[in-house]
């Protein structure tokens, strides 16, 4: 509170603003108003972040575990039987476990780190903080939002810990495995608990981004008008009504499912024989209906994990190389391009489903018409950094890391999106290498340049830059050598999802670049423990923030106090006069959104 | 919050917008839902049977409902706070008679043999109790929201002049009314 009563004396906030924010910051905020149950966008930001970390360590600690099994598959470990007990007899995973493990790394990685770990902090931190508004359009709905986000967080957990183990169908839990409790262990109560869980994160999505479309287009400050906001917010609005649309319709794949599983009917089941059960009375029901709901979401859902991160490495790049992001309308028109082809591409999930090859053939020209609008962005990213003033800040690396694994990613996707070449190249580590390079690791990245760009924000302190740079060198350059080896795995037919290759007379050819790939996977996940402990450790003791605005930056956060309360700014919001990328104009290094223009510049 | 005056003026209000927004997420539901009806259809050992007849009636019960919710808004906004509680009170009856009806045509069906869910059930009908029962669960969240409003209308000491609860409800039963009849359409001649 000292902060803001002396950042705002000199700019004229009168004694009844002071009083007035006084009166607010301490109008009955207790422990649980403040940390708990908070209505605080940045509060709420927060929890998502931390529990998003926290999934993010078990969802890597689950492919530590089962790079274990393919780097060494004829080694025992006896901790394993201590940690995994009868899930690693003898100290080698079970098939079972691995299975388990597989699924609810996918699971969590995609929908609890990238989904809610990503948008939801960024979303809830970012919107308000940048378009001017207190808090957002509903801040009840909001915190429900958290708390949803945090019930399927523990069905989830819980799930781990039932009799038969958690679901083990694989991450998109197509039916029969996910649909008759007797087709594997995991079907049962693993399974029950998975839908539960992803209803209730279907929920929490729901009600987030409802909130984020509705503070977008209703809550801005004075002269925010859109061409004028950030391209994060941009970005992040794109990323809402892509959950919005597409949320739903998972919601009623799973609903169909759930009738499968629990009433006896047949939408997906047909002509089944299970092993020690017998033939099923289900008859007519079509497993690919399944897939064809699931990818309507499933799409949509690797851009609601990408745009966030490429949101905001347009705008830490932009702010870190003294330059105005090249290209402002085309990369809000590419993100808008990118969100609509979103919804048309599904089907290219499903190639060698006996799609009808004239449908495939019109799937495969929409995936490939995704490359234009991605290549304007990777063009107007680079000519952003092109000739600039750069700053190696530990959030401008990652960005520049993310557009690199964006290129590297995204060049393999052209290969996948051929429907002749996915014949040969569908499940195998191709597959994997494509996704977790385009996707996964791109938009980690993203989510770190996030973290370390806005940390001084978050908590009015600095992360240390040395720590800082380790973790990116050792990330980058680990992603790099644990992902780009499988597409030679991918191109030589090597199926994922396998628990041994060793077995196999094709694939025993790889024993030692497998045994490379667990290594580096290992030394990766040790550097995120340095990141975490930098993380923990700067929040309370790192370097206090003593300039309102560390960066140089031009948007509306960066003109709130250092530690701002529950309502950002002290006294008036104040109003915007031009958009947020004036670096280098006219001789001034920067021109915050809240300068008027001059009668000697040209407005935009 | 003592600093929304300060804010600019606005065009629709926020949690008005809110709705608007999620009644295009609950239609993106029950369009995934009728295309896999559609799908499913054109595939093999698809059941055809008449739709009950009830469904009629429930359509026109629901249609006068949304007539009567409409009237309460107007009743609200004329601040005749008897005529209001009275009309939001048949309304929420009307809708829990609509759900009813929807439950007799569920047992017209299995009446004449035909299962919605077991073994026995093909998907044309398992599909036709799961939107219609989906639609129901959406129509008796409006069903409750209008009894938060009832108990509020009686038990408030404090006047409230805002109509925006009215507003918003009102929005809401229109839709899930408009959405009933998309799907008695698409039952009947769509699907």
């Amino acid at each position: 509170m000292s902060n803001e009563a002396v950042l705002h004396a000199p700019a004229g906030a009168g004694l009844h603003d002071a009083h007035g924010d006084h009166h607010h910051e301490h109008h009955h905020e207790t422990f649980i108003s403040k940390y708990v149950f908070s209505m605080d966008h940045k509060m709420i930001a927060k929890q998502f972040l931390i529990t998003g970390m926290v999934w993010a360590v078990l969802g890597g600690l689950m492919s530590v575990l089962f790079r274990l099994q393919l780097g060494y598959p004829e080694s025992t470990f006896p901790w394993l039987e201590d940690i995994l007990g009868k899930w690693a007899e003898g100290g080698k995973i079970t098939p079972e476990a691995y299975y388990a493990l597989v699924t609810t790394h996918g699971t969590v990685l995609v929908f609890f780190v990238l989904t809610a770990g990503l948008s939801g902090t960024f979303a809830n931190f970012l919107i308000p903080l940048q378009i001017g508004a207190r808090d957002m359009a509903s801040p009840f709905m909001n915190m429900l939002s958290y708390w949803f986000f945090f019930a399927a967080s523990i069905v989830m957990l819980s799930s781990m810990f039932v009799e038969f183990g958690p679901f083990s169908g694989g991450w998109t839990a197509y039916p029969p495995l996910s649909a008759l409790a007797a087709a594997s262990p995991g079907s049962g109560t693993g399974m029950d608990l998975w839908l539960i869980a992803m209803a209730l994160f279907v929920v929490s999505s729901l009600l987030g981004s409802l909130n984020y479309i509705a503070t977008v287009l209703n809550m801005r400050t004075k002269g925010m008008s859109m061409t004028r906001m950030p391209l994060t917010i941009w970005a992040l609005f794109f990323t809402a009504v892509l959950g919005v649309l597409s949320f739903p319709v998972l919601f009623s794949g799973f609903i169909l499912l759930i009738f499968d599983r629990n009433f006896g009917t047949s939408f997906y089941l047909s002509d089944i024989f299970i092993n020690g059960v017998g033939a099923l009375p289900n008859e007519g029901g079509s497993a690919i209906l399944y897939q064809h709901l699931f990818w309507f979401l499933g799409h949509p859902e690797v851009y609601i994990i990408l745009l966030p991160a490429m949101g905001m490495v347009s705008e830490i790049l932009s702010v870190n190389s003294r330059k105005p992001i090249f290209g402002y309308i085309a990369m809000v028109g590419s993100l808008f391009a990118i969100a609509i082809l979103a919804f048309l591409v599904w089907a290219h999930h499903m190639f060698v489903t006996g799609l009808n090859p004239f449908l495939g053939s019109v799937f495969v020209l929409l995936t490939l018409l995704i490359a234009v609008p991605s290549a304007i962005k990777v063009f107007n990213w680079l000519t952003t950094l092109w000739r600039g003033n750069i700053r190696f800040t530990p959030g401008m690396l990652f960005s520049i890391g993310f557009v690199s694994l964006f290129i590297s990613g995204g060049l393999t996707g052209i290969w996948l999106g051929n429907s002749a070449l996915d014949i040969h190249l569908h499940d195998t580590y191709f597959v994997i290498a494509h996704f977790h390079i385009v996707m996964g690791v791109a938009s980690m990245f993203g989510m770190f340049a996030g973290i370390y760009h806005w940390f001084p924000k978050m908590y009015g302190r600095y992360m240390n830059n040395t720590l800082a740079y380790l973790h990116f060198w050792i990330t980058l350059g680990g992603a790099y050598m644990i992902f780009w080896p499988m597409h030679y795995q991918g191109l030589a037919g090597m199926p994922r999802r396998y628990y041994d290759y060793s077995v196999w007379e094709s694939f025993k050819q790889f024993a030692e670049l497998n045994r490379f790939i667990s290594t580096v996977a290992m030394i990766v996940f040790a550097a995120q423990l340095l990141f975490l402990f930098n993380f923990f450790y700067s929040v309370f003791k790192g370097r206090k923030v003593t300039t309102q605005n560390p960066y140089n930056a031009n948007t509306l956060e960066w003109t709130t106090p250092i530690n701002p309360g529950h309502g950002n700014w002290v006294g008036e919001i104040p109003e915007v006069h031009r958009w947020a990328y004036d670096y280098g104009k006219d001789g001034k290094e920067f021109i915050s959104q809240t300068t008027p223009v001059g009668a000697d510049e040209s407005s935009h | 919050m003592s600093a929304i005056a300060n804010e600019a003026p606005k065009r629709i209000h926020p949690h008005k917008f809110t709705l608007w927004v999620a009644m295009g997420s609950i239609i993106m539901m029950f369009a995934g839902l009728t295309s896999a009806y559609i799908v499913k259809k054109n595939q093999s050992s698809w059941l055809e049977f008449d739709l009950p007849v009830v469904f009629m009636y429930s359509t026109l019960v629901i249609i006068a409902s949304s007539l009567t919710v409409h009237l309460a808004a107007k009743a609200f906004k004329a601040r005749e706070m008897a005529r209001y509680r009275t009309l939001i009170t048949v309304t929420a009856l009307l809708g829990v008679l609509f759900m009813a009806l929807q439950i007799l045509g569920f047992m017209d069906l299995e009446a004449r043999n035909i299962a919605l869910t077991g073994a026995k059930s093909n998907s044309a009908a398992s599909f036709l109790l799961v939107i219609t029962g989906l639609h129901m669960l959406h129509v008796l969240g409006g069903v409750i929201a209008l009894l938060v409003m009832f108990i509020k209308a009686y038990v408030s000491s404090v006047k409230n002049y805002s109509s925006l609860s009215i507003e918003l409800v009102g929005t809401y039963w229109h839709f899930v009314d408009i959405l009933w009849i998309y799907l008695f359409i698409f039952y009947n001649w769509i699907g």
